[in-house]
This record gives structure tokens, sequence and C-alpha cells, in this order.
């Protein structure tokens, strides 16, 4: 079968309108490439060539160091840990959402996003006032036997909060678009709910929550304020690779090691972006089919 | 059920940890929180985090609509590069942002500008990690428009400046604020990627969440401290409340303009 030829979309390049002045348009493009050239290229690349400039050696020595091994093994169990809560409770109140109706629900809407306008210090602060040695629970917790603050448990609840949005924000918009027709016709054919759910709902927001899952491990890899204040911040037992990289720059002045554990973290965001475009690419493919 | 189970984790994790910052606050009632906001220190630094917020939010609106705009209508080669450069402040954790800054306007700048213990140095941190936000609600926005409009304004003879303002500009103003608000509210919490460049210099670089951070760690008077920084966090909470209804309100004026 020949290829459709593609028709010549004149607008793309309109003779008339706001865009039609040849200066107005080049005008534009270089304020917004040096605008954010400056803003973000620069100094981004400029972290990478710092971070070599000591040599390839030193950077490994950096990353393999026992410590920095250490801070990059508790970032990935807290962040693991994390984005597995956030996508179970992501999808739960994302249906809840959109396929209910119950008092309250725009309050709950409402309180899903203030997290992310939380700062993370006061994120760290409330946390400590419940599950602090002197906080509401913190009695109990201990008379449980269990330590919260400044040990792994902190991190874990610190991260949560403030990724918590990021799951049902991505899923939402997908969901209301779907609608729930062909939930309907399963049931009507006897299928329970954990099999709608498993064989239906679930297939149709899976790019979804990937894009999600995506967008919540970069944030619950890079948490730093809230870890700060609940961690104790303690050397080879709750520090993780972002207050590590503070501790090394601010602390013990090893900035060619900051920078090592820096370079990592920046590779794991790039990385991050690249894989959330792609799927946000198949996701517009397929509700475009 | 779903709803008790979640309802109970937003309590545990959110909810609950909130009301006790609240109840922090007003342990001593109204006045022990006044005295704690009114404070010299706690007053300067606000204010700095206000106005801050302020003066961000305000450049993103014109920046990132300019961004956003060359996203949606240009077409050039390495658009790529400039699409996923946007996002990376939003990916990079916030000390790396820090850090990041700090390589470019630090001590050992290449280029010779120093904004270590700046408020300039502030403000670009903040506009660097705000980026995203304004440029991601309004580049949707202006795909959508249709451009046949804009086209009959210019061949009625508008000016391209007429053309913007009367046809562009009212349906994207409610993104462009969304987006704005986004940043403000992100700016007034903003700590990981200041801390290195503020430099934390009381009454000229210290913002909110410094003062409530160096609260913590006060050792003398722990009790007095706490209350006192739960009480700046208690501002800090009800600002992204405010910005929270805001959002809330400007999405419902939309739905019911569509």
């Amino acid at each position: 079968m020949p290829k459709p030829t593609r028709p010549r979309e004149e607008f793309q390049t309109p003779a008339v309108g706001v865009v039609g002045s040849r200066t107005t348009r080049t005008a534009l493009r270089a304020v917004a490439l040096l605008y954010v050239g400056i803003l973000v290229l620069v100094p981004v690349l400029l972290v990478v060539w710092r971070t070599f400039k000591p040599g390839l050696g030193s950077f490994f020595d950096a990353i393999t160091d026992p410590l920095a091994v250490h801070a990059f093994r508790l970032t990935g169990e807290v962040a693991g840990i994390s984005v597995v809560l956030d996508t179970v409770f992501g999808i739960g109140v994302a249906l809840l959402l959109v396929r209910y109706r119950f008092p309250g629900k725009r309050l709950l809407s409402a309180f899903i996003d203030l997290p992310v306008s939380v700062s993370p210090i006061v994120v760290g602060l409330a946390l400590v006032l419940v599950y602090g040695s002197s906080g509401w629970f913190g009695g109990t917790l201990d008379r449980a036997g269990l330590q919260v603050i400044n040990a792994t448990p902190s991190l874990v609840i610190a991260t949560v909060f403030v990724s918590l949005p990021l799951v049902v924000r991505a899923v939402v918009p997908v969901l209301e678009q779907a609608g729930n027709e062909q939930e309907q016709a399963a049931a009507s054919l006897g299928a329970r709910a954990w099999t709608q759910l498993w064989r239906i709902t679930l297939p149709t927001i899976r790019e979804a929550v990937t894009y999600g899952v995506v967008l919540s491990l970069a944030r619950c890899l890079g948490e730093y304020g809230a870890v700060l204040v609940v961690s104790g911040n303690i050397e080879g037992r709750t520090e993780t690779a972002t207050l590590r990289i503070d501790n090394l720059y601010e602390a013990d002045l090893q900035t060619d090691a900051a920078y090592a554990i820096t370079f990592v973290l920046v590779l794991v965001a790039v990385v991050a972006i690249l894989v959330a475009a792609y799927v946000r690419r198949r996701q517009e493919a397929s509700s475009a089919a | 059920m779903g709803l008790g189970v979640a309802v109970l984790w937003m309590s545990l994790i959110v909810l609950i940890p909130l009301a006790a910052v609240v109840g922090k606050a007003f342990g001593e009632g109204w006045s022990g929180f006044w005295d704690a906001i009114s404070a010299r220190e706690a007053r300067t630094a606000l204010t700095l985090t206000a106005l801050l917020a302020l003066g961000v939010a305000l450049v993103n609106a014109v920046m990132g609509t300019v961004v956003a705009w060359v996203l949606a209508r240009d077409r050039f080669r390495g658009k790529w590069l400039l699409e996923l450069v946007i996002d990376i402040p939003f990916a990079l954790p916030t000390i790396v942002a820090g850090l990041v800054m700090l390589t470019l306007y630090g001590k050992n700048s290449p280029v010779g500008i120093h904004l270590v213990g700046t408020r300039i140095g502030l403000f670009v941190a903040l506009m660097f990690v705000t980026l995203p936000f304004t440029v991601r609600t309004v580049q949707p926005v202006l795909l959508d428009l249709d451009r046949d409009v804009e086209q009959a304004a210019a061949s009625l003879g508008a000016s391209p400046l007429t053309t913007f303002r009367r046809i562009i500009l009212p349906p994207i103003v409610p993104a462009v604020v969304s987006g704005s608000a986004l940043s403000f509210a992100r700016a007034l919490g903003e700590y990981g990627s200041l801390v290195l460049i503020s430099s934390n210099i009381p009454y000229k670089t210290q913002i909110a969440s410094s003062i409530i951070y160096g609260k913590l760690q006060d050792a003398q008077d722990p009790v007095n401290a706490v209350r006192a920084a739960s009480a700046i966090a208690v501002v800090l909470l009800v600002a992204s409340l405010v910005v929270l209804v805001v959002l809330d309100v400007v999405q419902r004026v939309v739905a019911r303009r569509a």
C-alpha cells in the first residue's frame, strides 16, 4: 500500500497572524532558547564538566565509597517502597474520585494536592510532631518498640507524603475519558469486581500508571527537605543520597565526591524524563487510536 | 471500604501530622502564635519569601508563556532538546538543583557571577525550579487553540498585537494564572535548592523554611522553638491552601465556560 502523502499543513507556517511576521517569530524563539539555555542547560552541563574534571578514577572512587553505596541503597529502598505504596493508593483514590460519589469528595480531591504545595520542611516538622518520641503517637510507638523518626520508616512516610498526588493526577484524566461502559458490559457477563479491575480497568490505565510511577520515582529518589528533618541525618544509617550530597559539600568539604553523587542523580532525572516522554507519547497514540 | 482505607491513609500521612502543626502553633493561644510570627526574624523571612514567590510568579507568567508559545507554534531543529531541558528542573532533586546553581553562580563561578548569599541568587534558583510549571500548563491550551480565528482576525486587518490581546490571550489566561499560582506555591515552600546559595544570612537571605529548620535544631529551648517553628509553618500552610482554592476556582470557571 502506498504511503499516503502528508497533506500540506499550511497553518503550520501561517502567512498571516501573530506569528506571521518572521521577525516576531525569530525573536520569540531566540528569547525562549536563551532563557532556557542560560537558566537550565548551561548550569547542568557545567555540573557534568565539573564532575569529571578530577578524572574518571576519582569519580568511580567517590561513587563506590561504602558510605555512598549505603546512601544509594537506602535511597533505592525508600523510593521503591514509597512508589509501591503511592501506586496502590493512587489507583485506589483515582477510582474513588472518578467512579464514586460521596460526601466530601471535593475536599478529598483538594487535600490530595496539598502535599505538592507544602514546604518539605513543614512536612518534616509535621511528621516529627506526630511520630517523634514526644509526639502524639510517639509514646505508643515507643512501647511497641517501633522507632519511626530518625529511622527508615520516617523516610518512607516523608517520601510518600511529598509524592502522594502524582499517580492520582496521572490516572484521573484517563479514567474520566475511558468511562465505565466496558466494566458494566463485563459485569453483565458475570465478571467479578476483581476480574473487572484486573482485565479491564488496569489495562486501560496502564500507560497513565506508568507515567505516574516514573514521576513518583523521580520525586522519591530526590526528596531532600522532609527527609532532612525526619531522618536525623545519621551517616551510614539514615543518610540518603541527597543528604550525602549536602553533607559532603557543606560539612566535609569533599566537593568532588559531592559532584559525583550529584551527577548520578542528574543522570537518573534525565532518564526519568526520557521514559516519561516516551510513555506519554504511547499514551497519546493509544488514546488517539 | 475503599473510601475508608483511603481516608485513613490520608489521615495518618497528611491530615493528622498537619493538624499537629496547627495544634502546636496555637498551644499558647492566639497571642503565642502572634508573637512567634511577628518576631522580627520571622516577619522579615516571611516577607522575603512572599515577595520572592510573587516575583517568581510574575516573571513565569511572561517567560513561561513565551516558552510555551515557542514550543507550541514554532518549528525548528533541536526542538526536542528544548522539550527535554524544560522538564529537568522538575525531575532534579532540589539539593542537586542547588548545587547546579552554585556551580554557575558560586565562588568558583566560571563566568565571574557571584550570587551566594544574595537575594538575586535566591530568585534565580527559584526561577530554575519553577520553570516547568507555567510552560507545561499553557502549552497544551495553546496547542488546542483554533488558529482559523487568528487568521480571520488578521485578514480583517487586526494588528498582530490586537490579535494576541483579543484572540489568543483570553483563552490562555486561566492556564497562565494556574501555572503562576503553582510557581508561587512552590516558591513559598522551596528549601533544598536555596539552602546552598542562600548562606542563610538573617534579615537578608533567610527564608521562611530555613527559619523553621533552624528552630528545629535549637537545643537551648526546644519547646518554644518548636512552637515558633509551627507558627511560621501554619502561615505557609494557609498560603498553600489559599493557592489551592484559587486554582480550584480557576478550574471551575474554565469548566463552566467550556
